[in-house]
């Protein structure tokens, strides 16, 4: 990029407090005609934030934003939308129950006689579709599109309204590896006939691969550029954390004990009544990490609910420690199970927000002793064992008795894998264990969960990352449609392999990922 | 629109069922069926015209909720707004009896209207503005519509005149569908032509397609910039307005003059129709004749004394078959997905 071009976009010392947090402190940025840029930093150092401002959800405390060098005022998308600049949502923004057409035109409807013009926006769509390589049918419902599809609606619909600068707020979070491929292939077709793209992430290695330049946000500051040809990952990573990270989780070779959990043959509905796993069988032994991959929605939160107690099973047979838990309740499978939860949804399952930290440490020990004391709870008690998990498990909060609500993400996390390691167990079920949370967090918890298995413990480790299930596993079960099309040893797995099972390919196939796991 | 199996079957059936009861009320009125006392009471005209006039206000409280819901207000005052439509134009009717007896009706329509919209404000601005559970503020709305127009009521008053039928050139000719359908008072009319009008607005106008956005997901409406709170504002007045005119049709063309309580649980079987219709304005109709209909054959089967069955049993039947067809449909139709919830826009805490 030339620096002589002029910015399509700049943020000239962007200042956004909301009340006791300052989201972002004199940022500036600038985007070039035809450039991605990619916006790096960990969740809560501002990323969104930014981009809410420019494009005008959020209006900043301080500082202006210039659009082909003009300043503008931006009071609500409107603005943002006529001035050219798109937005692709991290939860994507689309009415599950509307058509792809009437979810694209919505807010810029075209109207003939009254009535919406429904046939010119689709046959605007398929024209935008081919040009770009984004196939959507318009008149699909997008509840029945699978989530790549859905994105490229999304796409689709800046591109409707003739925005040439893109912002792409973590749009791989949710995508296979090939889908990944798709994604970028778009991008830089985009790029290529002069859109401007910025690429929101905390992912390194799609930073690495995809942008021109990279900007690093950390506590809400600007800490540096990057140049994408000399950066490397360790550098990108220390920039964003502000001390050096190991990326890579050190651990032993596993010493697989006796099976701890064994379920044979399980099947169960979701909660629409239509069958999510499909005789699963799957094994853990002790001083092991399984690690359980798939694009969401393939039965692994079924698979964890069925395992802790959540959910009924229609047919098979869940064992524990050699204790028959095929529909035993969530009490008796942590009891007598020894088995501890890290739940995929923290705020649904693991938390209760509006709880101190304290009690929050208690969920699953409150009614035994030394907590309870016949009717009563001893608050004492509860007190010095949640400083000590504090202590313990690194949860910065100001002290145990704040609500849980208060605490970042990453905290929230922390908390919950306190609570939930801190008990002996033969078993521990981690889903999603590092979602959304920072990248200095996700090394602990790494390091905890292997420090887990060396003790001794199964662990199944469900995660819709595939380089979380990369490090950590020591077997890698891949789950689509209900059932886990293949078992594969961790020295044999490959991401490109794994990412075509993900997709449905069958192990029968020639795969790179070749032959059953013994 | 609606995907579902299980609905597309429904419709099938309720078209089904119709098809069988023209045809049938046809026969029943024009040949020698007609001696049958029974078959008299089940598809007399007189049953026909009055399941008509029983389902207007149902049909027109039911767009109500719809147009409510499907913002993502959640709007159980039906009642309550219907009866402030009722008491105002009785009011309105009264102090203009001296005006031509059209107008005076015309001034009372309005005023229902107008009336009814003023309670969609307070439903939406207790709602929106303060946030306050919309149970709760549904609730207020009908404490606060009973409880002010049995006190302001005043019972000497008397409004003189009401709506008369009016015929429909040639249509109204057709032999018992013509009777039926062709010879009613214009509320009754209107009530049949907003069904469509509704319904054409939600799902082929751009206000009906930003107004079922916000019900369903808000957030992605305010994306695209659309402002939400103010299309939610805007379909509660206009539901509310809808609620008055089924007030206005029970003073106005019904009955003619005003009762104490005279909705009488009618924007609650509204509430079920719209349930019941899946949210859709010619579900909810379908549904609100259902309902209708029961209310007719309580009444033709008390008239005619064809059964032995205590008279209590038979006052039961429409609020039996409201329950059952209810209980039985729930869990198959899909609400609007953000209904009852507030929608704040997250960059609005500065």
């Amino acid at each position: 990029m030339s620096e002589a071009a002029m910015p399509v976009l700049e943020a000239r010392h962007i200042t956004k407090r909301f009340p006791g947090v300052v989201a972002n402190e004199d940022v500036n940025l600038k985007l070039y005609p035809g450039e991605i840029l990619a916006l790096l930093g960990e969740n809560g150092a501002g990323k969104s934030t930014l981009m809410n401002i420019v494009y005008g959800l959020y209006k900043q405390t301080e500082g202006e934003i210039i659009v082909r060098g003009k300043p503008v005022e931006m009071s609500n998308p409107n603005d943002a939308i006529q001035l050219g600049i798109g937005m692709v949502f991290q939860h994507f923004q689309l009415v599950p129950v509307m058509t792809v057409a009437e979810n694209v035109m919505l807010g810029s409807e075209t109207i003939k006689r009254g009535l919406l013009d429904t046939q010119q926006v689709a046959e605007r769509i398929t024209e935008l579709s081919q040009r770009y390589g984004l196939a959507v049918d318009p008149y699909a419902m997008v509840e029945d599109l699978p989530v790549g599809v859905r994105q490229r609606v999304e796409i689709v619909k800046t591109l409707y309204r003739n925005a040439d600068i893109l912002i792409l707020d973590e749009p791989t979070a949710v995508l296979t590896p090939q889908e990944i491929d798709g994604l970028f292939d778009v991008m830089e077709l985009l790029r290529s006939q002069g859109k401007s793209i910025i690429f929101i992430t905390h992912k390194l290695k799609e930073v690495l691969r995809i942008s021109d330049r990279i900007i690093v946000l950390r506590d809400g500051k600007v800490v540096g550029e990057a140049d994408p040809k000399t950066a490397t990952q360790s550098t990108l990573a220390a920039m964003m954390v502000g001390r050096e990270v190991i990326l890579t989780v050190d651990k032993d070779e596993a010493q697989p004990g006796p099976v701890v959990l064994d379920m044979q043959d399980v099947s169960a509905k979701d909660d629409h009544g239509q069958p999510a796993l499909r005789n699963v069988s799957l094994q853990a032994r002790a001083g092991e990490i399984v690690g359980v991959a798939g694009v969401q929605g393939n039965g692994q939160s079924e698979l964890v609910e069925v395992l802790t107690g959540l959910r009924s099973l229609d047919s098979g047979r869940i064992t524990i420690n050699g204790l028959d838990m095929t529909n035993a309740g969530p009490r008796r499978v942590t009891q007598d199970g020894q088995s501890c939860h890290v739940p995929e949804d923290r705020h649904a399952y693991g938390m209760v927000d509006a709880y101190s930290v304290a009690h929050n440490l208690v969920l699953n020990t409150y009614f035994q002793p030394p907590f309870a004391n016949g009717l009563t709870v001893d608050e004492q008690a509860i007190r010095r064992h949640a400083e000590d998990l504090v202590e313990r498990y690194d949860v910065r909060t100001p002290n145990v008795s704040v609500h849980a609500a208060n605490l970042s993400g990453g905290n929230q996390q922390k908390m919950v894998v306190a609570r939930e390691f801190s008990r002996p167990v033969k078993l521990l079920i981690a889903a999603q264990p590092t979602r959304g949370i920072d990248v200095g967090s996700i090394e602990f918890i790494h390091q905890q969960i292997v420090a887990k298995r060396d003790e001794g413990a199964a662990v199944l480790l469900v995660s819709a990352e595939l380089d979380e299930i990369m490090a950590l596993s020591d077997r890698i079960a891949v789950m689509y449609k209900g059932e886990i099309v293949d078992i594969v040893p961790r020295n044999r797995a490959t991401r490109e392999g794994l990412g075509l099972l993900m997709a449905g390919a069958h192990s029968e196939e020639p795969a790179p990922v070749a032959g059953k796991a013994g | 629109m609606t995907k579902n199996g299980v609905l597309k079957k429904s419709q099938w059936i309720a078209g089904a069922l119709a098809v069988a009861a023209v045809v049938m009320a046809v026969l029943v009125n024009t040949t020698a069926l007609g001696q049958y006392t029974w078959l008299r009471v089940l598809f007399g005209v007189s049953a026909l015209n009055f399941t008509l006039r029983a389902s207007v206000p149902l049909v027109l409280g039911a767009l109500c909720g719809i147009l409510c819901e499907r913002t993502g207000i959640i709007n159980i005052g039906i009642e309550g707004m219907m009866l402030a439509g009722a008491f105002a134009a009785f009011v309105a009717k009264v102090a203009t009896n001296d005006w031509p007896l059209l107008a005076s009706l015309l001034f009372g329509v309005a005023i229902a209207l107008a009336v009814g919209a003023l309670m969609g404000l307070l439903h939406a601005t207790l709602s929106i503005r303060y946030r306050m559970d919309q149970i709760i503020s549904g609730t207020v709305i009908i404490i606060l519509a009973a409880g002010t127009s049995a006190y302001l009521f005043d019972r000497d008053a008397v409004a003189q005149g009401k709506f008369g039928p009016v015929r429909i050139p040639l249509l109204a000719d057709i032999p018992v569908i013509g009777d039926i359908l062709f010879q009613n008072p214009p509320i009754t009319y209107m009530a049949l032509l907003l069904v469509v009008i509704v319904h054409v607005g939600l799902f082929y106008t751009r206000w009906g397609l930003r107004s079922r956005a916000c019900g369903e997901h808000p957030r992605a409406a305010d994306t695209v910039g659309i402002n939400v709170n103010r299309y939610r504002y805007l379909n509660t007045m206009l539901g509310g307005a809808l609620a008055g005119l089924g007030g206005g049709f029970l003073v106005l063309e019904a009955v003619g003059q005003f009762q104490e309580g005279m909705t009488a649980g009618r924007g609650f079987i509204s509430l079920a129709a719209m349930i019941f219709g899946n949210w859709n304005p010619f579900g909810a109709l379908a549904a609100a004749t259902l309902f209708g209909y029961t209310q007719a054959l309580q009444n033709e089967l008390l008239l005619a004394g064809v059964t032995q069955a205590p008279r209590q049993f038979i006052s039961m039947l429409p609020y039996v078959v409201t329950i059952v067809a209810v209980s039985g449909f729930v869990g198959r139709v899909r609400p609007p997905a953000a209904e009852g919830k507030v929608y704040e826009t997250e960059g609005s805490s500065e």
